[in-house]
């Protein structure tokens, strides 16, 4: 078996274990140890796929394009690889997170089905196959997310669950109606066939359906209202990793949609412009009027899906790369925050601003840890985020689209406003009650939060290592033969 | 038959929205069914409908000769419907469940309930 086949396989086998043992607190460790070898190999997968171009497998006796490949480019190779890394973190800080009682029901069953989930819509080069990992995914979410029976979370669920079904449901009838358009599911073989497409038409409806399908898991405007009802409502440690993966996976879809599967159209990097725009002026006004840290937090994630969306809509080399680089820091810099938030309602008991305060004084070392990914969220040289912006920036000036260049700035400088309310709210003013309260956290929530914001330091130093994995990453997207030859002779 | 299905796929997919947009759960429940019969109805005719003639190869040869029916969106549609199965069935639970603890399915109900309970 191949290194990609493993990829998948471990969560699910890490699944089916952490079953039996749910009851046994030997649980975490099979689970830590699982994904710290799920990193080791998705390091060993970007390696190769960095050194040695496009890798790809064929699942069962059938040959490519007939039967399900998987397949990996630099973009894969490298979400797998954030994937396993969030999923680590994570992991580890819902080892003091999550009640006992949920731990007993199946929080890591469902948890290790999630991250192969996350794994195997990353690695598929197949559309069907894509729609399958999506349904994995979203009953994983599902199930997390009401795990704790709050009625609050139940409420959310209602939505999620309901939105969330209508986007597969129009994902599979858009895989219907391009299998019957092209007659086949591939995505090498899709490349080819769907620009010998004579039918304009019927091709621009299965990009609609598509499109709109991956918008909402994407949460763009005016598609996101599920994302804010719901983020805030489970454990941190659950909302973390969907703040940082779930939403990540429509955007990668669309990634491979619009700059693989379809042929580039100017319509479409029209109706991508406008869903940017959009989707960042509302996330970030959004965010503005929210007084809950995971409230703030999670329109966040919808203006910052923006940016992406950006990179692929004005769709040059340097823009996609700046998308892809966004991608990654974002992940990573989502995930730390949630997880913080989630550290504030545990100490202080509410996420809501008016009710809490004081950390500043009672905990210097998560404020610190706070400032980072926060400072990088905004944009603040050295870290992550500035580069991200740059690039995208960068790449607006460079085709004089001055109009995104606004926009990304202003919504830069919103977000710097967001994030200083929260400094302001949790951590700065004093508590308004006075209450003094345990100011430790526990060492297994501050480790995972403590590795995450030096990663972001450490990108925003070396970025060059980053930013040339995300070069690569984007001229295989845009000029994929290796990637259709690697999917095509796939063994 | 062809124009009969996508037909009926489109009167499907116009009853499963008018349910869905209805601030009640149960009837957003049977939209969710309507839809994916819809979907899974579109994807079994988009390999176009051929009767009696099944994808099988003779005994005498090693290949499919001739027109037969394309297996492969079946197999797709059974997947999907396996699926679909799943998901409806956690839906109509969590929805059970949204009934006891919340008391109501209806959506603008409950928002008011909320509101009480904070204040």
């Amino acid at each position: 078996m191949s290194v990609l086949t493993w990829l998948i396989a471990l969560p699910f086998a890490t699944a089916l274990v952490s079953f039996f043992l749910r009851r046994h607190p030997s649980v975490v460790w099979v689970g830590t140890a699982c994904l710290a070898v799920q990193t080791i190999l998705a390091v060993s997968l970007l390696q190769s796929v960095l050194v040695d171009g496009p890798t790809a497998a064929a699942l069962g006796s059938w040959r490519p394009p007939f039967g399900i490949t998987i397949a990996a480019d630099a973009l894969s190779a490298l979400m797998v690889l954030v994937t396993a890394i969030m999923g680590l973190a994570t992991h580890i800080y819902s080892v003091r997170d999550i009640s006992q009682e949920s731990k007993h029901k199946g929080f890591h069953f469902f948890y290790h089905c999630l991250i192969g989930g996350i794994t195997g819509a990353f690695l598929t080069a197949d559309l069907f196959n894509l729609y399958v990992w999506f349904e994995v995914m979203l009953i994983a979410s599902f199930a997390l997310l009401v795990l704790h029976g709050k009625k609050d979370s139940l409420k959310a669920a209602l939505s999620y669950v309901t939105l969330n079904l209508f986007s597969t449901i129009v994902f599979l009838t858009g895989v219907g109606l391009l299998y019957g358009l092209t007659g086949t599911l591939n995505f090498a073989d899709l490349y080819e066939k769907t620009r010998a497409v004579e039918d304009a038409e019927t091709l621009h409806l299965v990009v609609i359906l598509l499109s709109v399908a991956f918008a909402i898991k994407a949460a763009l405007f005016p598609l996101y209202f599920w994302l804010p009802t719901s983020y805030h409502t489970p454990y941190p440690a659950v909302s973390a990793i969907f703040a940082a993966m779930l939403t990540k996976v429509g955007v990668y879809s669309l990634f491979r949609l619009f700059g693989f599967i379809v042929p580039a159209d100017p319509m479409y990097q029209d109706v991508l412009l406008f869903w940017a725009w959009t989707t960042m002026g509302f996330g970030v006004i959004g965010a503005a009027a929210q007084s809950d840290v995971r409230k703030i937090l999670s329109f966040h994630i919808i203006s910052q899906i923006g940016y992406m969306i950006l990179g692929l809509a004005l769709y040059t080399p340097l823009a996609i790369t700046g998308a892809i680089f966004y991608l990654v820091h974002h992940i990573i810099v989502k995930g730390n925050l949630f997880l913080i938030g989630g550290v504030i309602e545990q100490r202080l008991g509410s996420g809501q601003l008016k009710k809490i305060g004081g950390l500043y004084q009672a905990a210097p070392l998560l404020s610190v840890l706070f400032l980072i990914p926060a400072f990088s969220l905004a944009g603040f040289p050295p870290l992550s985020g500035f580069w991200a912006k740059y690039l995208l920036i960068q790449a607006s000036v460079e085709i004089e689209a001055w109009t995104s260049v606004l926009v990304a700035l202003a919504v830069g400088l919103l977000t710097i406003y967001s994030m200083t309310k929260i400094w302001a709210g949790a951590f700065w003013k004093a508590h308004p009650d006075q209450v003094v309260f345990d100011t430790r956290a526990p060492e297994a929530s501050i480790v995972p939060i403590a590795a995450l914001s030096v990663l972001t330091v450490l990108i925003g130093l070396f970025p060059n290592v980053l930013l040339d994995m995300a070069m690569q990453a984007s001229d295989t997207l845009l000029n994929p033969a290796s990637y259709m030859q690697a999917i095509l002779e796939a063994q | 038959m062809e124009m009969l299905l996508s037909i009926l796929i489109g009167l499907l997919f116009a009853a499963a929205l008018y349910q869905m947009l209805s601030g009640h759960f149960l009837r957003v429940l049977i939209g969710l069914i309507l839809i994916s019969n819809a979907a899974n109805l579109a994807v079994f005719i988009s390999g176009g409908l051929h009767s009696n003639q099944p994808a099988l190869i003779p005994e005498t040869t090693q290949v499919l000769t001739g027109e037969v029916a394309n297996a492969l969106p079946q197999a797709l549609v059974l997947t999907a419907i396996v699926i679909g199965f799943g998901l409806f069935a956690f839906a109509l639970f969590l929805g059970i469940r949204a009934y006891r603890d919340l008391g109501t399915l209806n959506a603008d109900k409950q928002d008011s309930l909320t509101k009480e309970s904070a204040q």
